[in-house]
């Protein structure tokens, strides 16, 4: 394997996994409101959390693009402040989390479901609030579900496409992952090289799936 | 020694359940058949199922009123409550479990792990309790948080008849020690001659309703 091939990978799984990390603390309040609570507007908020996975990426990449380019408030004021996001790293971290945002977040919910709802009333009548419950209680038991739906999250996340290359490119070096890769080196021509990249994709995401299953099959683990 | 006073309507998909009872109470026994609405009466009043209307009182406190619009969270009245089946975290130890609810009131440790006799089990992990021991640690639990009363659901349900003599003397020593109140739920006439001092019948199923 070559030192760019190596770089690349290397690339991909640092990235992969902040944007996990960045995606884990709002999926696990969104998976939680949705598992837990009663509220008017909650099937809009479950339409929108599951839009990212049908839209074409690519179309959610556009509108990242627009959302933090200069013709948004938001893109207008990260500019003022000197935070460059497009066609950066920062930008393949916003994609992926973005994109793997609902697989995420769908996992933790059916994971805080599957927790019978009796622990956190007695919980309450020991007296605890519902922060206190939410962290000694929920999601310790659910923590199976919200372990594998981060492992989901990170084996999308290595695979991104359409919306990385739309506010991050392919900027060897910079910006480029795997599947970015795979695309420009073909395009070039250089398909030889593309093909070492499908296997490195194919080695980890086997690695990833492998290891989700292993999660949700283990027996008894709380 | 306790005032209670329940009058509340609750329906639920099968029965409504119809309750009204007012004395000063140091054991009140819950008696009736499955069915009747017991673990439903217990858990309006513990504050997790919500009557349809009227009124809970213990002691000073009003818990429940629809009439005042008063409907207090579980975790603010002071309710110990130990469900048949106990519902012992299962992520805790015993320790953990019943040091939960400490926060609040702290109640003795040393002194509840004495009189359940707790001491052997405090490091084991839940699943390796038997019922009987469940129960115990979940009654530990409960009386940590210093509750105004305690609520029992079934106790002995969980516990073979030949065990049932080595929970029952727990439960009397709570009371004679303790002197907290209990609202105990069985369906066993035994159970409560031995220790209720005053019995609260629910009648069956669905002739309880209107």
């Amino acid at each position: 394997m070559s030192a760019e091939t190596w770089a690349i990978a290397r690339f991909t799984v640092l990235m992969a996994s902040l944007a996990t990390l960045l995606v884990l603390p709002p999926a696990i309040a969104v998976g939680w409101v949705l598992a837990r609570r009663q509220f008017p507007g909650k099937a809009l908020l479950e339409t929108l959390v599951s839009l990212p996975l049908v839209l074409p990426p690519v179309a959610s990449g556009l509108l990242l693009l627009w959302f933090f380019g200069r013709r948004s408030p938001v893109g207008q004021a990260l500019d003022a402040a000197g935070v460059e996001i497009i066609f950066t790293w920062k930008a393949v971290v916003i994609a992926m989390a973005v994109i793997s945002f609902p697989l995420v977040a769908r996992s933790v919910r059916a994971g805080i479901e599957q927790v019978d709802r009796r622990y956190e009333q007695i919980a309450a009548t020991l007296g605890a609030g519902t922060f206190r419950i939410l962290r000694t209680i929920t999601l310790p038991l659910a923590a199976k579900g919200i372990a594998a739906g981060a492992v989901l999250g990170f084996s999308r996340a290595l695979g991104e496409f359409g919306a990385t290359i739309m506010i991050a490119g392919a900027i060897p070096g910079q910006t480029r992952t795997l599947a970015v890769g795979i695309y420009t080196l073909v395009e070039i021509g250089r398909e030889d090289e593309a093909w070492v990249l499908v296997a490195v994709s194919a080695l980890l995401a086997f690695g990833a799936i492998y290891l989700s299953n292993y999660l949700l099959d283990r027996k008894g683990a709380v | 020694m306790i005032a209670l006073s329940i009058d509340i309507t609750l329906t639920q998909d099968t029965f409504t359940l119809e309750v009204r009872e007012s004395a000063a109470v140091e054991v009140l026994g819950l008696f009736g058949p499955s069915g009747s609405g017991k673990t439903t009466l217990l858990e309006a009043i513990a504050g997790i199922r919500t009557p349809d209307r009227g009124e809970i009182r213990v002691g000073e406190r009003t818990l429940f009123s629809s009439a005042q619009r008063i409907d207090l969270p579980a975790r603010e009245r002071h309710i110990g409550y130990v469900p048949q089946d106990s519902l012992l975290f299962p992520n805790l130890d015993v320790t953990g479990n019943i040091r939960y609810g400490a926060g609040r009131a702290g109640g003795e440790f040393g002194s509840l792990v004495t009189i359940l006799d707790l001491q052997a089990l405090l490091d084991r992990r839940v699943p390796m309790l038997s019922g009987g021991e469940k129960q115990r640690v979940a009654i530990a639990r409960a009386l940590m948080t210093r509750p105004s009363i305690l609520l029992l659901d079934e106790p002995l349900a969980g516990v073979d008849r030949e065990r049932r003599e080595v929970i029952l003397p727990y439960i009397l020593r709570i009371r004679q020690e303790l002197h907290v109140p209990l609202l105990y739920v069985t369906h066993d006439r035994q159970e409560l001659d031995t220790i209720a001092d005053r019995v609260l019948l629910l009648g069956g199923g669905v002739d309880q309703s209107r």
